[in-house]
């Protein structure tokens, strides 16, 4: 994939001259920071590349990458981008999102984009709020949240982003968090390898309206012993020393256990690449999949790739079509379309 | 017309060979009675296939080389309960020796298969016409579904029609007894034998539809009861009485040339196809289902070997989005709706209006709001057309006039879009859409050259010296940006819906900027009015009164202003393909007549607008019942603008 011309692209290239206007401190920055890294190692040109965002914080992220890439409208990012994935499928598509934008009013195209697996790379910036219309509770929100808008606790149960996303059958589907820039490194590096939809929710701070909400999981206090790291085909252990798994309950539940209470070889294998996402959508649910529960209550939460399996894409299977229409009938000839129907001669 | 009073014809119920012995009047009755033109309609329940029967007449027609314009109009439910008034579903069309723009007014002939058809659609048929009952369904069972409490075949209600009543039924069931099938199948192919019974009595050849049947139906059982059943039709009509001669409706006298029958929305899907051609790029269209616009769909997807890409969307708003992104990827970015879905995509255009960038909006206008009347034709989304966006979001807004215009009218919109790089908004309406009409096809090589070309080097010398592209350095001739498509390398850049400097397309919310901004893509569209047809006079520039139309209502003025100029009255007619901007000679030309009138399917919308632009006392003429106008309601309508009163009723020309 990498060719020696294009690997020679610099993060300056990727780097577009506009001003960054995030709030000091934002979570966003450190995510951008890691897409203009990873580029240069994915042997793509900026030229060939697209990023396409809806509306919201994160939605301004196309103006900062020097490729293509437009601001659209509020949840609308992933039809865009189907538009501009299945028009040229040698063009490489990102799509920049939020919670809000991807899950309330983009809700639909979001699954659809998914369930087609039309290729695009999507970055949703989970950050549980609303930023940009200053503060009001979103459909990632915990239950009882107190905002500008539910000044008495929010009563709306809470979507989990990639239970979501495995139930539409996405084809590729990660978290990971804007303090870790190696590890969204690499599981961007992996969403990028992948072709069809690849689905990402990245953990983002949003220090001005809900700050501090992954801290439980994500600050380095805490990291070690809440953070399940996931690693294709290596047992799910986490915590100093690995003392902690995740088990498969005879109810078919999965639990964390001691592993020196079950012993290593009852701890469950991760398989990325397993067809049937049911086991993908456990560990979805495995904690800040339960993100009903408050703030206070979290568990160890799962991150990386969740599922990476093999599934005909989307753009691919249209510009099969297309070519295989051009073979059976021959390239269009207007002449011949206008007498299609059967036509007569008047002398 | 010949006059033939209830027959009833038990005697064919002993089937052809004891009626062939009857040669001597069958001599008589084959030398066709020539007339000029004739309207048939086909009415009978949504599952009776009237609409492909009305389709077959059609196209033996056009095949034979008459003029036609054809009416289809059927209910929105699939299957409405049969045998009711709602589940009727008819098709009309007028063919004629002469050219002729309108399905006609009042039917000549009509068709009825069950009591429904005939309360639905009798007023539909004028005084003294003939009315072909399928009297197998007359029975009190299904006269009192529909409220009959009497037969009116038999209570003298129908003394003002020539009524032949036909066993159709029976008949049917008889023809095909020999092939073995079931009654139910046979009994489906009644329609057969009614389209063979007209085709007879209007000397259609009957090659056409006997090869039709053979290569659309599949199913051999299926292949031989329509056969048989349209056979038997044909053999009843010409061995039986009930008609005491056939007519012959000779072939037009058009121009010469090679012609095929065409539907609006086939035209369009068509005229979509050569606009990709002629902009030498591929042609997107992102589309969800919605009546009447489906077939647009339908068709582009067929013809994926001609460069064009079809996605049904997962919604409205995800189809225009879609169309909007192939559009900035560099294809001709299209997507096509009915008036609900046009609310829907709104947004879409107000950003397509921002980035600048070409793109086509199709709305087939149907009956609303909301769902209204969707299989029903009005034309009453020029007010979201023009005005339903937030803030200042101008546009440019073609409308066809009849089905074929189709083809020319999306080419011309298409046009638009790419030159100026702005959404087109693309108006037609449920009769345009599934109405035909015979076209002569255009020389290919003679359609317009609406190819663009796409930027492909810098086009700015920053102040460091440095080359840059900057993606709003407009045309300072028609104000239009630069198209740099994706894969270009060097010229990346972002566009959005945030307010941009002009030039740079950097965001950029001062004062000034927005305004000028603002007042940039308004002249933008203003200035495409130098880049259209003058408006033109049709008929007496220098008549008192001046009709004023726009989309579908054409055929209906034009015949209409053709009536009332023979009787030797002056009247002018306008009608507008471009509806933004507007022609720039318009207002000019309306303020020299002392009367303008405005027929729209809608309460006045595009008066409102001339009124509005021009300060002309335009008055509006409304129809809004789901139909269009008939030309003798806009034959009387110009007579009384005009102050003389006519009485024709029944749409004859005259
Ligand atoms: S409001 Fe929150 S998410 Fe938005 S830029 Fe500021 S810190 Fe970031």
């Amino acid at each position: 994939m990498t060719d020696a011309a294009v690997s020679l692209t610099t993060k300056k290239d990727w780097t577009s001259d506009q001003e960054v206007r995030w709030c000091p401190g934002c979570g966003d920055y450190g995510i951008l920071l890691a897409v203009q890294t990873l580029m240069p190692e994915l042997g793509v040109k900026p030229e060939n590349t697209v990023f396409i965002s809806g509306i919201g914080c994160s939605s301004r992220f196309p103006y900062y990458m020097n490729t293509y890439g437009m601001h659209g409208i509020h949840g609308r990012a992933p039809a865009l981008a189907t538009g501009v994935a299945v028009a040229r499928p040698d063009l490489d598509v990102w799509v920049v999102t939020g919670d809000g934008d991807a899950l309330s009013i983009g809700g639909n195209h979001l699954i659809h984009a998914l369930r087609r697996n039309v290729n695009l790379t999507i970055l949703l910036f989970n950050n549980r709020i609303y930023g940009l219309t200053k503060g009001q509770y979103s459909p990632t929100s915990e239950l009882g949240k107190v905002t500008k808008s539910t000044p008495m606790g929010s009563v709306d149960h809470p979507f989990n982003p990639l239970a979501l996303a495995l139930g539409a059958e996405a084809s590729f589907v990660a978290r990971t968090h804007d303090l870790d820039r190696k590890h969204m490194m690499d599981t961007f590096r992996a969403a990028h390898a992948h072709r069809g939809s690849s689905f990402i929710e990245i953990l983002q701070n949003c220090n001005v309206f809900n700050d501090g909400a992954f801290d439980e999981v994500t600050s380095r206090q805490k990291r070690e012993e809440m953070m399940i790291d996931l690693h294709h085909g290596e047992p799910i252990r986490f915590g100093k020393d690995g003392h902690a798994g995740v088990i498969m309950g005879d109810d078919g539940q999965l639990r964390i256990v001691e592993v020196a209470e079950v012993g290593a070889d009852a701890i469950l294998k991760h398989d990325a690449h397993r067809n049937d996402p049911s086991l993908a959508f456990a560990l979805a649910r495995l904690s800040n999949g339960d993100s009903a529960t408050s703030q206070s209550t979290w568990l160890p939460t799962p991150f990386g790739v969740f599922r990476d399996v093999v599934r005909a894409d989307y753009s691919s299977m249209v510009s099969a079509q297309f070519t295989e229409a051009v073979s059976k009938k021959g390239p269009g000839d207007l002449k011949k379309l206008l007498k299609s129907a059967g036509t007569w001669q008047v002398n | 017309m010949p006059l033939v009073l209830r027959c009833v014809c038990e005697e064919v119920l002993s089937n052809s060979p004891g009626l062939i012995d009857m040669t001597d009047t069958v001599e008589n009755k084959s030398a066709p009675e020539t007339i000029s033109r004739v309207v048939v309609r086909f009415a009978g329940d949504s599952g009776d296939g009237m609409q492909l029967t009305g389709d077959r007449f059609t196209s033996a027609s056009a095949m034979f080389g008459n003029d036609l314009s054809t009416f289809p109009d059927f209910p929105a439910e699939i299957r409405a309960p049969a045998g009711t008034v709602n589940g009727v579903s008819s098709f009309q069309v007028q063919i004629s020796e002469h050219d002729i723009t309108t399905p006609g007014d009042n039917s000549n002939v009509l068709v009825v298969m069950n009591p429904a058809a005939l309360m639905a659609d009798i007023d539909r048929l004028e005084q003294g016409g003939l009315l072909i009952v399928n009297r197998d369904n007359f029975v009190e069972r299904d006269l009192l579904k529909v409220g009959y409490e009497t037969n009116p075949l038999e209570d003298g209600s129908l003394a003002n029609y020539r009524v032949v009543e036909v066993p159709m039924t029976t008949l049917t069931i008889q023809a095909t007894a020999s092939l073995g099938v079931k009654p139910r199948m046979a009994e489906r192919s009644k329609n057969f034998f009614a389209l063979g019974m007209i085709s007879w009595l209007y000397s259609r050849p009957r090659e056409s539809t006997l090869d039709w049947i053979k290569s659309r139906f599949k199913d051999e059982d299926v292949r031989n009861v329509n056969t048989a059943a349209f056979n038997a039709g044909f053999h009843f009509g010409e061995t039986t009485e009930l008609f005491d001669h056939p007519f012959q409706v000779l072939p037009a006298h058009m121009p010469a040339g090679e012609y095929t029958n065409i539907t609006g929305n086939m035209a369009l899907a068509w005229g979509l196809v050569a606009a990709g051609q002629l902009a030498k790029l591929p042609v997107f269209l992102g589309s969800y289902p919605i009546t009447p616009a489906s077939d647009i769909l339908h068709e582009l997807s067929k013809n994926k070997n001609f460069a064009v890409r079809t996605v049904q969307a997962e919604d409205e708003i995800a189809a225009a989005g879609m169309a909007l992104g192939a559009a900035f990827a560099g294809h001709l970015g299209v997507t096509a709706t009915s008036g609900p879905g046009l609310a829907l995509k709104s947004e879409t255009l107000s950003l397509a209006v921002s980035l600048e960038l070409p793109m086509l909006l199709i709305d087939i206008q149907r009956g609303g709001p909301s769902t209204g009347l969707p299989t029903k034709t009005e034309a009453a989304d020029l007010n979201i057309a023009m005005f339903g966006r937030h803030a200042e979001a101008p546009l440019p807004i073609v409308a066809a006039y009849s089905p074929h215009h189709c083809f020319d009218a999306i080419i011309e919109a298409a046009r638009i879009a790419l030159k100026y790089r702005t959404p087109v908004i693309f108006l037609s309406d449920g009769y345009i859409a599934n109405g035909s009409e015979p076209w002569k096809l255009p020389d290919v090589a003679s359609l317009p050259d609406i190819s663009v070309d796409f930027q492909t080097e810098f086009n700015h010398v920053a102040k460091d010296g440095s080359n840059v592209y900057w993606p709003y350095l407009r045309d300072p001739k028609t104000l239009a940006r630069p198209w740099a498509i994706p894969g270009t390398p060097g010229l990346m850049h972002r566009v959005g819906g945030l307010e941009k400097q002009d030039g740079t397309g950097d965001i950029d919310y001062t004062p000034i900027n927005h305004e000028k901004m603002v007042r940039l893509r308004a002249a933008k569209i203003a200035g495409i009015a130098s880049d259209i047809p003058l408006a033109e006079i049709v008929g007496d520039a220098d008549a008192d009164v001046c009709i004023l139309g726009w989309g579908s209502t054409w055929a209906a003025i034009d015949a209409a202003v053709q009536r009332t100029r023979r009787r030797g009255h002056k009247v002018a007619w306008i009608h507008l393909m471009h509806l933004s901007p507007l022609p720039p000679n318009l207002g000019e030309l309306l303020r020299g007549f002392k009367k303008v009138i405005v027929p729209e399917l809608n309460l006045g919308q595009l008066c409102r607008i001339v009124r509005a632009e021009y300060l002309v006392d335009a008055q509006v003429v409304s129809k809004v019942q789901g139909l269009p106008f008939t030309s003798t309601e806009l034959e009387n309508a110009i007579g009384s603008a005009l102050g003389v009163f006519n009485t024709n009723q029944n749409g004859v020309d005259q």
